[in-house]
């Protein structure tokens, strides 16, 4: 098929996989946060990507500075934590001017962070200026290793993969195995019972959409061993991020991953068979045309009626 | 049984949610002119029924016909066209239309896209606004807001946007709800006065209320029938009292 | 006025505000800017179809799509493709490798002209196809999405996907659609050189006429039954469907009729402006558009207007002398318009105006949106007396 060998399909498949991987990681991460504020909140933040290029700019700074003074080796774990930190503080400030107004009105919340997303990239813009930056990566991520003298899979990669697995189980147990989470997931499904119950649900709220700030942080982190960071990186994931949640059916976690490794892998794998923009278009287009025929997601729980 | 002489025919109607059967095999026959109460505690499953058959919940199984049309196919909005009217329990009228403008709308004339672009306010359109404002004793309010009615008008409101599309079966869920007494006697005349060119389904608590206007009463608990009767046999049946006074 | 002209302009308050644009478009601003400014309120002008069209579709629909750009591009290289083909032909093309076709398909070494090219040869075909293919799409996505009951917040992600699909593909198949350049040096229709001043005079009223058409149009829908319905289905859409409306059926309808408006701004702007490119047909001109609208008020036609205008007169001031400064402040109005003005200017006007009896005339803003109705607008005054009379 398409004149390769198949053992050569099999390569392909592999390489391909693992490239897929990366960009599946990214996705991952910046899904698992979309879905934490679209999927148990209902709120649209299109501003999501920029808090991603926070973490990214975070990353890419303290590498700067780890080179200046000799740690580059070892900044990178401490990169994560302080893309998670800023970005989940700065989420927390802008839940509380902005977001908490506009819970009811969820059209109009996307028109706000929207606008928020706007002020974000030209802030990025003004202070690192327009041009593009890369992070200086620790060597131990640098090259790759060789299952195969013809299979060539990139280390960072694998790191990232490690990376988002750890955050995903972490996100897991916050949601569903600790006091807090079930504060959520409380509020979540019934704001008058939590309240009445001494949960401030307020707070909880303020929580949950710095919490998936923060992760967007991180994704943002992960993203400077696959890319340069500049002012509209965030564009460019907003649109898959959003449609990997809805189509793995927003409230759903199991249903984010598996979408989110769907879609990177289906986009991975046709861009290399396509040109890179119909492998896009394609998987965009399926994606439209399964959402229009199942508009809950593929993995949405049935509610009750 | 033949069921050509009903005018709502339910059989053997039963609607599972995840295993929980709030309707249960249930069957039950209104006539022609009719007014039927629906009781029962809360949880019985009388707003499910009354949501089976406009459409607004699917069933697992079972039939509801209509005037001998099966209404489990159809559409909410077929329903309704097919004279099926539905009342639902806090009042549910457009808040920033007029009073005129909510009967107006609910004219069962202009309800395609083409008609309604195309819709002319004729002479016929305003007497019969006129006239069913008067039954629902609203002639002063046409043209105030309808978000400024009170409680109990907004009740009477959505009494006669149904009214305006003439249906043949009439369905109010706890019409009486939040209404003075005097309100609530108003609005037994009126119930008394509408059944007598349709058939009417009343879901209600107030006993009170339920003696006034009904003609026979269907009591359900735990999505079955329990009891069915005179108000006076039914409130007099031992499983109807020991279900509502508790174990 | 008669019933069915006070229907069409909104009675004496809409007829006023309208007379009132309309001097602003066709007397004041040629007499007042010369042609190069004037060209440049032409192509705002485009914009100002894109909102009205969202003052239906989002403000008294409820719908609000952030794909509008798909089909004011549509529409816009739709015109693109007629004027390109006029401009190819064989005797001033020889000197390519194929004559007689578009130089970037010559330059992306295509030997003839592509099948969906061809209708575009002929003028009537170019306009039906501006008319006519946008509300197919427009259908077709309608139609997918309202008979699922699919809205809101859903609806929105999902035309924003589209039109992210729309501007890669375009971008993509560089040899059929001209690519990330577009379709450029545009001339001629039908031999008349668009390029001129005199032309440009021409273009510009004709937008213009086209632009008060569709306010017109947009008037007329909402004022009738259909227009009470948009609004009642906006705000209570269940109800509506337990009245014996199909719901889905309303909102295709609003939904292609949107389409159309923008997709002829978009046949506009080409033939103002003489070029068409993907960078009006993605995620960042919809949602610019939406914004247009929301700044001039979502449930006002002729704020739309306005607000287009002032949005972009702004852009274009502040982007030259303060390029920093301008981003800034588009991203804080969207905010600010959302969480303080959420009717816009109109709403604004609205407010203030109450304390100036004789300025509330001009405004068009539907009044069952912002405050109760007085059936005054809604029958005429004398059968209100019979009614009370009889009481």
């Amino acid at each position: 098929m398409f004149g390769y060998s198949m053992a050569d399909m099999g390569n392909i498949m592999v390489m391909q996989g693992f490239s897929g991987l990366s960009m599946f990681t990214v996705l991952l991460l910046m899904a698992l946060g979309l879905a934490i504020i679209f999927g148990q909140m209902g709120v649209i933040n299109m501003a999501h990507g920029e808090f991603m290029t926070i973490g990214a700019y975070t990353t890419v700074m303290l590498s700067k500075v780890a080179a200046t003074y000799g740690f580059v080796n070892y900044y990178f774990l401490i990169a994560i934590v302080l893309a998670f930190i800023l970005a989940f503080a700065l989420g927390y400030f802008v839940e509380f001017i902005m977001i908490r107004h506009l819970y009811k009105r969820p059209l109009d919340t996307l028109l706000a962070t929207w606008g928020l997303s706007l002020v974000m990239q030209q802030a990025f813009r003004s202070s690192f200026g327009a041009k593009e930056m890369s992070a200086e990566l620790p060597e131990w991520m640098l090259g790759s290793f060789k299952p195969t003298p013809d299979i060539d899979i990139p280390i960072n990669g694998v790191f990232v993969m490690v990376l988002a697995l750890l955050v995903t189980a972490g996100v897991y147990i916050f949601m569903y195995r600790s006091r807090w989470g079930l504060r959520v997931r409380a509020t979540v499904q019934n704001r008058v019972m939590a309240g009445a119950v001494g949960i401030n649900t307020k707070k909880v709220d303020r929580v949950t959409f710095a919490l998936g700030c923060g992760i967007a942080g991180v994704a943002g982190a992960a993203f400077t061993t696959i890319a340069s960071t500049g002012p509209t990186t965030g564009t460019l994931y907003i649109v898959d991020s959003f449609m990997v949640v809805v189509f793995g059916g927003a409230a759903s976690l199991m249903g984010t991953i598996a979408s989110a490794f769907g879609i990177a892998q289906a986009q991975s794998i046709l861009q290399f068979f396509m040109t890179s923009s119909m492998g896009k278009v394609t998987t965009l287009l399926v994606i439209v045309g399964i959402l229009m025929m199942k508009p809950e997601g593929l993995f949405a729980s049935k509610l009750r009626k | 049984m033949s069921n050509t002489d009903f005018v709502l025919a339910i059989e053997d109607l039963t609607v599972s949610f995840d295993g929980f059967k709030a309707v249960d095999n249930l069957t039950m026959y209104i006539d022609k002119n009719e007014l039927r109460v629906v009781i029962g505690p809360n949880g019985a499953g009388k707003t499910t029924v009354l949501d089976l058959i406009c459409g607004k919940t699917k069933s697992t199984s079972g039939s509801i016909k209509f005037r001998n049309t099966e209404l489990t196919k159809l559409s909410e909005h077929e329903i309704v066209r097919a004279g099926v009217g539905r009342k639902f329990q806090t009042p549910s009228i457009y808040e920033n239309l007029s009073v005129y403008q909510n009967l107006e709308v609910s004219y069962p004339k202009g309800r395609g896209v083409w008609g309604s672009l195309f819709f002319k306010r004729s002479e016929e359109v305003i007497s019969q606004v006129k006239k069913i404002a008067d039954e629902i004793m609203l002639t002063d309010f046409l043209d105030m807001e309808a978000a400024l009615l009170s409680h109990g008008q907004k009740q009477w409101l959505e009494i006669g946007m149904l009214l305006m599309q003439d249906p043949e079966l009439l369905m109010l869920d706890e019409p009486v709800a939040g209404m003075s007494a005097k309100e609530r006697d108003q609005t037994a005349d009126l119930l008394n006065k509408i059944c007598k060119n349709r058939s009417v389904i009343v879901i209600e608590h107030d006993m009170e209320f339920v003696k006034k206007i009904a003609h026979k009463v269907t009591v359900l608990h735990q999505g079955k029938i329990l009891a069915e009767g005179a108000m006076d046999k039914v409130q007099a049946d031992e499983k109807v009292i020991e279900v509502y006074l508790g174990h | 006025m008669n019933a069915s002209l006070s229907k069409l302009v909104g009675g004496k308050q809409g007829a006023i505000g309208l007379a009132l644009l309309a001097a602003l478009i066709f007397v004041v601003l040629p007499l007042g800017v010369d042609i190069f400014r004037l060209n440049l309120v032409g192509k705002y002008l485009t914009y100002a179809f894109v909102a009205v069209s969202l003052v239906l579709l989002w403000g008294n629909g409820g719908i609000l799509s952030l794909g509008q750009g798909i089909f004011f591009g549509l529409g816009g290289y739709g015109m693109a493709m007629f004027m390109k083909l006029e401009a190819s032909d064989p005797i001033t093309t020889k000197i390519q490798t194929t004559p007689g076709i578009p130089d970037f398909m010559d330059w992306n070494q295509i030997t003839e002209l592509p099948w969906f090219w061809h209708p575009f040869q002929s003028l009537p075909l170019t306009i039906l196809a501006i008319l006519v293919i946008p509300a197919l799409f427009a259908y077709f996505i309608g139609f997918a999405m309202f008979k699922r009951r699919v809205g809101g917040v859903y609806f929105a992600i999902i035309t924003q996907a589209i039109a992210l699909i729309l501007s890669i593909l375009i971008i993509g198949q560089q040899g059929l659609t001209g690519g990330v350049n577009g379709i450029t040096d545009l001339k001629t229709v039908l031999g008349w050189d668009t390029r001129t001043d005199s032309a440009k005079y021409v273009l510009y009223y004709l937008n213009g006429i086209l632009l008060i058409g569709s306010i017109l149009l947009s008037k007329y829908i909402l004022n009738s039954k259909f227009g009470m319905l948009l609004l009642a289905m906006r705000d209570k859409e269940e109800r509506v469907r337990f009245s014996g409306y199909d719901v889905s059926n309303f909102k295709i309808f609003i939904f292609c009729v949107a389409a159309m408006i923008s997709a002829v701004g978009g046949a506009m702007f080409t033939l103002q402006v003489g070029f068409m490119s993907p960078s009006f047909v993605g995620i960042v001109p919809s949602i610019e558009m939406v914004i247009f609208c929301a700044v001039g008020g979502r449930m006002s036609l002729i704020g739309a207007v306005y607000g287009t205008l002032l949005v972009n007169y702004g852009k274009t001031v502040f982007s030259e002398t303060y390029p920093e400064l301008w981003l800034f402040l588009m991203g804080g109005l969207f905010i600010a318009v959302v969480m303080f003005f959420p009717n816009g200017l109109a709403g604004i006007y609205e407010k203030y105006a109450k304390k100036f009896k004789f300025l509330r005339k001009l405004s068009d803003t539907d009044p069952l949106a912002l405050e109760p109705v007085k059936t005054a607008d809604v029958i005429p005054a004398n059968e209100i007396k019979e009614m009370g009379a009889k009481a």
